[in-house]
């Protein structure tokens, strides 16, 4: 059976300085209640997007940009950040460091890094910006195509959110919240799932099981935001 | 024609490209437009890339879960009878593995050799490239459907001046004057809007514009 934390419990587990991936699009599917709690800074965090203030829970700043807009980050790793304005007001301010990275490198870059992997070919970002990006190995030809080589991507701590959790860690999600938690969940040193239920062991078929247990480390008992 | 009915008018010419039983993805702004479009016996199945293979219409207010359910804009969806939820690594899987048939989506420039630019303007608009770079390498059918200047400037120009997205990965060009075909020996004007002439769309255009000898008219 897995520890169960608070929000806060979980937090602060996170330092100054450390690499945290976040679950979630658009703030869909992150854990909302863990990202309120966190009072570190310096972060680097791994997110596909910057989210957006205004959240549709009725919060001012959704998801991660709660993070953002507590000057928390200091290098963001994303594919697109275009409804936070704050991003690109840091970025210019040069106070966040920004790196750009096409959504599905990113996503298979993630996967890579858990699934044991040295690297992705992918086609996507030839001859752009991306070509000269930290994350590109290099350019190569395979059978005569040309690929990026990509580089794993993990990091110290990945927070997920999932609709049922139960007490071995097994994850099920609702909607389109699945998203990046899937591949999150096997690329970071510890990994804590925020459940807005946690169920009984068994609470969810084997067949429903999306994330295993044996990927999560801890539950956060977030509390459920649909009543 | 006025910037809503100019916006309709390339949608539902998009839309003719479109086979029924493909499997589509469709970019902000004008492209969502298509699917109002749709020829008679036509039924497409719409991707969204953060999570929906088989994307429904938009949610009424009581129906919406937008804690949930959201399209790759973030604002409210559902998955249509028979849709299904995916992860972002099978989304983006089923993009650059050829199993999206098609993706129309806007640009900024689009240039003679088929290469887009749609996701910087370096200095001044850095929103990101989302999956748009994915997209338009995995798709099997690329479709631009944009109106054909900005206020005047050209955005088909011989070379891409912004930042591309991809090299060479447009196929059609839609716009309010005519449809352009990217082939290896450069743009082939396809169709015509009768409201326009050949010189005025060569005068709108930067690149090169060869016209085809099959030249059609766009109405309808």
């Amino acid at each position: 059976m897995k520890t169960i934390l608070t929000p806060a419990e979980a937090a602060r587990m996170i330092p100054d300085g450390a690499s945290v991936m976040v679950g979630g699009f658009m703030g869909c599917g992150s854990p909302h209640k863990t990202l309120a709690e966190i009072k570190a800074t310096g972060l680097t965090l791994i997110c596909n997007d910057g989210s957006m203030p205004n959240g549709p829970d009725g919060s001012d700043y959704y998801g991660v940009a709660k993070l953002i807009h507590n000057r928390q980050v200091r290098k963001l790793i994303t594919s697109h950040v275009g409804l936070n304005p704050e991003v690109a007001e840091q970025h210019n301010a040069g106070t966040l460091e920004l790196v750009l990275v096409p959504q599905g490198s990113l996503a298979e870059m993630i996967r890579a890094a858990g699934a044991g992997l040295g690297g992705v070919l992918t086609p996507t970002g030839l001859g752009t910006l991306v070509q000269e990006a930290e994350h590109v190995h290099s350019v190569v030809e395979v059978d005569g195509r040309q690929y990026l080589l990509e580089r794993p991507l993990r990091a110290d701590f990945a927070l997920l959110s999932g609709h049922l959790i139960d007490r071995r860690g097994n994850i099920w999600y609702k909607g389109t919240t699945r998203n990046f938690n899937v591949v999150m969940a096997t690329a970071a040193d510890i990994v804590i799932a925020e459940a807005e239920h946690i169920v009984e062991a068994g609470g969810i078929e084997p067949e429903n099981v999306v994330t295993g247990g044996v990927l999560v480390d801890y539950i956060v008992d977030g509390g459920c935001a649909d009543g | 024609m006025d910037k809503d009915s100019i916006k309709g008018f390339i949608a539902a010419r998009a839309a003719k490209e479109l086979n029924d039983g493909d499997v589509v993805n469709l970019g902000i702004g004008l492209p969502t437009l298509v699917p109002n479009y749709l020829p008679e016996g036509v039924s497409v199945i719409l991707h969204s890339e953060n999570g929906i293979l088989g994307t429904g219409p938009k949610p009424g207010k009581e129906d919406a879960q937008p804690l949930y359910v959201v399209d790759a804009g973030g604002s409210p969806a559902s998955a249509d009878v028979g849709g299904s939820f995916i992860d972002s690594s099978v989304s983006f899987g089923l993009i650059r593995g050829g199993h999206v048939n098609c993706t129309v989506l806007g640009a900024l420039e689009v240039d003679a050799e088929g290469s887009l630019s749609n996701w910087i303007i370096p200095g001044k608009r850095v929103p990101g490239m989302g999956g748009a770079m994915d997209l338009v390498v995995g798709a099997k059918k690329v479709i631009v459907a944009m109106e054909h200047t900005a206020k005047g400037a050209h955005k088909i120009l011989t070379k891409c001046r912004l930042p591309l997205t991809a090299v060479r990965c447009v196929d059609m060009i839609v716009t309010e004057m005519g449809v352009i075909n990217v082939t290896p020996e450069g743009l082939l004007l396809t169709e015509i809007n009768p409201e326009f002439t050949v010189e005025q769309i060569r005068d709108a255009t930067e690149a090169p514009l060869r016209v085809s000898e099959n030249l059609k008219s766009m109405g309808g």
